[in-house]
C-alpha cells in the first residue's frame, strides 16, 4: 500500500481522521 | 494586576506568534518548497532555494518550535502537570500539548539533523543523503498530519467546552 504521507491530500485526510479518533477518545475516556 | 496574569498574557502572545512562525514555515516546506524544489531541480535552478532559502527557513523553523513550546509551558503554569497527565479537565488541551511535544521532537531529532546532511552542513555519502531525505520528508509530513488535531485540541474556546462537556 502507498504511504498516504507521500501526497498532500493523503496527509490532510490522515490528519482529519486522527482528529476524529482523538476526539472520540477525549469525549469518552477523559475526565 | 496580579503577576500571574502578566505571565499568562505575555506567554499566550509569544506562544501564538512563535506558533504561527513554526507551523507557517512547516506548511511552507510541505505545500510550497517540496514541489518547487522538484521543479527547480528539473530546470537546474534548485541551488537558489537549497543555498539561500532553505537554511534560513530552517533556522526560524526550528527555533520558533522551541520558543512555542517554552511559551506554551509558561502559559500552562501550574496546570502543566495536569495537562500532560490528561486529568482535571485538562485532557483535551493535554492531547494538543502531547501532539505539539511530539512535533518538537520530530523537528530537532528527525528533521534538523537529516536536513544538515541534505544541505551539506554535515558530511554524508550519497546513500546517507538519500536516507536522510526520506526520513526528513516523512517526519515533516507527519508533523503536518499531527498539526491538524493539535490545532483542533489547542485552539479551543467556548465552542470546545460545549463539545467536550467541560
Amino acid at each position: 500500500m502507498k504511504n498516504p504521507l507521500d501526497s498532500l491530500w493523503g496527509t490532510v485526510i490522515s490528519g482529519v481522521v486522527l482528529t476524529v479518533v482523538l476526539y472520540v477518545f477525549a469525549r469518552n475516556f477523559l475526565g | 494586576m496580579e503577576h500571574v496574569d502578566w505571565v499568562a498574557a505575555l506567554s499566550r502572545w509569544v506562544h501564538f506568534m512563535a506558533g504561527i512562525m513554526w507551523i507557517g514555515l512547516l506548511y511552507y516546506f510541505n505545500f510550497v518548497q517540496v514541489a518547487a524544489l522538484k521543479n527547480a531541480t528539473a530546470d537546474g535552478t534548485a541551488a537558489g532555494i537549497s543555498k539561500h532559502v532553505a537554511p534560513r527557513a530552517l533556522l526560524f523553523f526550528r527555533w520558533a518550535a522551541v520558543v512555542t513550546w517554552l511559551a506554551g509551558a509558561a502559559l500552562l503554569g501550574p496546570l502543566f502537570t495536569d495537562t500532560f497527565l490528561l486529568r482535571n479537565g485538562m485532557g483535551p488541551m493535554g492531547i494538543g500539548a502531547w501532539l505539539g511535544t511530539i512535533m518538537l521532537f520530530n523537528v530537532w531529532v528527525l528533521i534538523w539533523p537529516n536536513q544538515k546532511k541534505i544541505l551539506g552542513l554535515t558530511p554524508a555519502s550519497d546513500a546517507e543523503k538519500n536516507t536522510a531525505r526520506r526520513v526528513a520528508f516523512l517526519a515533516s509530513r507527519t508533523n503536518v498530519m499531527l498539526s491538524i488535531p493539535m490545532l483542533f485540541f489547542m485552539a479551543g474556546g467556548w465552542s470546545h467546552r460545549a463539545l467536550f462537556g467541560l
